[in-house]
């Protein structure tokens, strides 16, 4: 079990495996970009990008926790909500300067900040737990965080800001309703682009395999792989642990801010449990630990419902099956053994290959 | 008086997540994983005994035995199909495999019965009872749900604790190889786990629908949810424990609805258990495993 969690591991961390990954990004944004720029894309397929680039990000940074940290999280969308509603509040606060985009770029990183402190917040009980009550803990956070902006009423008009809780505002005319309860954000201005998108997800990526790599990095792992072991050795668990999640929490945030800026509306019911099983989902089948197989795991499962429309309402009963399906070939023991058959096969042929060749050149 | 009624509400909802954590405990304690197709499972319960008694007019005792075959049916295909290959693999794969499997119960609910609402017929044919000159009416309903969780909770009591199945229970929750070595059979008693919890759920999806009568196919997942919380508020794993935390749940969120906010009562709700659990890191009755270096 151990080592096959090493070998994991070394397969985000190699130099080699993060030049592919730097540049299979790279090809993909300018093939999507020119794809975008010369009118080639659907326009469901156009209004995907932002959104794949938030799950994307989302999904490395949860994978900081669930395959660098091994901790279960259930209520990632909790910190993807408060990246959101932050993130529109600090777009209105950041009236005025500079260009839209520099305003997008401040609020991203004011919602990552603040999403990272509540997630230092949430990190002190929740990381006392072990296993499944840990994981039930993130989850009861998520639906609180939830809860809790659905009664938040947040405005401002000529005579400043106004926050009401569980009780609607009374603004001046001219006011502007910034959180509206039940239904969140309205009339949001749209101001996130696919270029930013893909700014983020390079800098999420860059972020969390220069964590990986150093000092910080291999204790997270070391805590991971036997935490009674490293703590023996004078490594702190929880101090460990918290700078994983408060990592992945300051960069859901961030993705938060950016995918409410691609809505014109949005309600604080969109970031719930499913939500959080959704990006668990891109984790686990992109490979634990693996940084990349999430991200391709994290684009093919945004496209696919998409692409899935033409079956029409079967489209979920579908995905649900190729989910199951997926878990048992690459999961279950028949499955490996069936794998390890195929890809032998494989083998076999390519060799054949190679040799028909070679001997044609003799 | 008219807290007496909140609690008694309170009581006869935790009853409810009661039964369904039970399910889940069951299921955790033995298979040691986290079932998050349960609520689904209480939801196709629920719509089997709506179209056992209103389609086919069956009376209601024969439309929750057909639900209870049918879930018990489905409880152990799913097991066979989806779960029992994944044993070896590791606890992720297989939540993420009992997502799916909640997905496509849902999902195919959604495409045999559409999403509109089904008004359900009370199943539960109790006459409600007046206490104290008609101040307090108990709803039969409460009556029934509060007095089959009892029994439930007495019978698997039993069931585990003096029966052979019960004590093949314990030692593959304890040892699953060990178990093996000792001639039991490790699948078929995991078959007969999801089989109990699955017939639970189709009783809890009876008593849920005949309290809140509207039936769709998200029903079962919120609570579901509460139940999973319930369990490991009670301590994951053990059987009073789920059914005080249950219970529990039940009457703080009635509690909290009726006194400090209808909107809020779900966050509060989660809020004692993060408060329970950051001072009992096992829930209120689980034990402290002890690690062994």
């Amino acid at each position: 079990m151990n080592t096959n969690k090493k070998a994991i591991s070394s397969i985000g961390c190699s130099r080699k495996s993060n030049t592919i990954t730097y540049i299979m990004l790279i090809v993909l944004f300018a093939l999507f970009q020119t794809l975008a720029s010369t009118k080639n894309l659907s326009r469901s397929t156009s209004g995907q990008l932002v959104p794949i680039c938030v799950y994307v990000t989302a999904a490395i940074a949860l994978n900081l926790v669930v395959g660098f940290s091994g901790e279960l999280s259930l209520g990632h969308a909790g910190f993807l909500s408060i990246g959101a509603f932050s993130g529109v509040v600090f777009f209105h606060l950041f009236r005025g300067i500079g260009n839209e985009t520099v305003q997008l770029v401040l609020c991203m990183i004011c919602a990552g900040l603040l999403s990272g402190l509540f997630g230092f917040l949430i990190g002190i009980p929740v990381l006392r737990l072990r296993g499944d009550y840990l994981a039930i803990v993130t989850l009861a956070f998520g639906e609180i965080i939830k809860n809790v902006m659905n009664c938040v009423y947040l405005g401002y008009d000529s005579a400043g800001w106004h926050f009401g809780f569980s009780k609607s505002l009374t603004l001046e005319s001219g006011g502007v309703t910034v959180l509206n309860g039940p239904m969140g954000v309205t009339g949001n201005s749209k101001v996130s682009s696919f270029a930013v998108g893909f700014v983020l997800v390079l800098f999420a990526f860059t972020l969390i395999i220069n964590l990986i790599n150093s000092k910080t990095g291999r204790a997270i792992m070391a805590i991971r792989d036997n935490r009674i072991a490293a703590e023996s050795i004078g490594l702190s668990a929880t101090k460990y642990k918290m700078i994983a999640f408060v990592t992945s929490a300051f960069l859901t945030g961030m993705a938060g801010a950016l995918y409410v800026m691609n809505f014109a509306s949005i309600a604080p019911s969109k970031f719930n449990f499913n939500t959080s099983i959704l990006i668990l989902v891109f984790v686990v089948m992109g490979g634990m630990g693996n940084l990349r197989g999430s991200m391709i795991a994290a684009i093919i499962l945004t496209v696919l419902p998409e692409k899935l429309r033409a079956v029409g309402d079967y489209r979920m009963l579908i995905y649900a099956v190729l989910l199951i399906a997926m878990m048992l070939t690459t999961q279950s023991a028949k499955g490996k053994i069936f794998l390890g058959k195929l890809a032998e096969l494989f083998r076999k042929i390519a060799k054949k290959d190679r040799n028909g060749k070679g001997a044609e050149k003799v | 008086m008219t807290f007496l009624i909140y609690l008694i509400n309170g009581i006869s909802l935790g009853s409810v997540y009661a039964i369904i954590a039970l399910g889940y405990t069951m299921v955790y304690g033995i298979a040691k994983m986290l079932n998050f197709a349960h609520g689904d499972i209480i939801m196709v319960g629920g719509y089997i005994s709506y179209f056992a008694a209103c389609s086919f007019g069956l009376p209601p005792i024969a439309a929750v035995f057909v639900a209870i075959i049918g879930c018990t049916v489905l409880g152990i295909l799913i097991e066979r199909l989806a779960y029992r290959p994944l044993r070896e693999a590791q606890s992720l794969a297989v939540l993420i495999t009992a997502i799916g499997v909640s997905y496509f119960l849902q999902n195919g609910a959604l495409q045999l019965w559409t999403s509109n609402p089904k008004v359900y017929n009370s199943l539960v044919t109790l006459q409600p009872v007046s206490l104290f000159n008609g101040q307090l009416v108990i709803s039969g309903e409460t009556i029934m749900t509060i007095a089959v969780c009892i029994v439930i909770m007495v019978v698997l009591t039993l069931l585990i604790k003096h029966t052979k199945l019960g004590k093949a229970m314990r030692a593959v929750s304890e040892d699953k190889g060990a178990a093996q070595l000792m001639g039991i059979n490790v699948n078929f008693t995991i078959s007969m786990t999801f089989a109990i919890g699955s017939a639970l759920a189709a009783v809890a999806g009876v008593l849920l629908c005949s309290a809140y009568p509207t039936l769709t196919p998200t029903t079962g997942s919120m609570p579901g949810i509460k139940a999973f919380t319930a369990a490991v508020f009670g301590g994951i794993g053990s059987i009073p424990g789920a059914f005080l935390g249950g219970i529990l749940l039940g009457i703080i969120e009635k509690l909290s609805q009726a006194y400090i906010s209808t909107q809020l009562s779900d966050a509060i709700v989660f809020a004692v258990l993060i408060i329970v659990l950051s001072v009992r890191p096992t829930g209120l009755l689980g034990k402290a495993q002890r690690e062994k270096v």
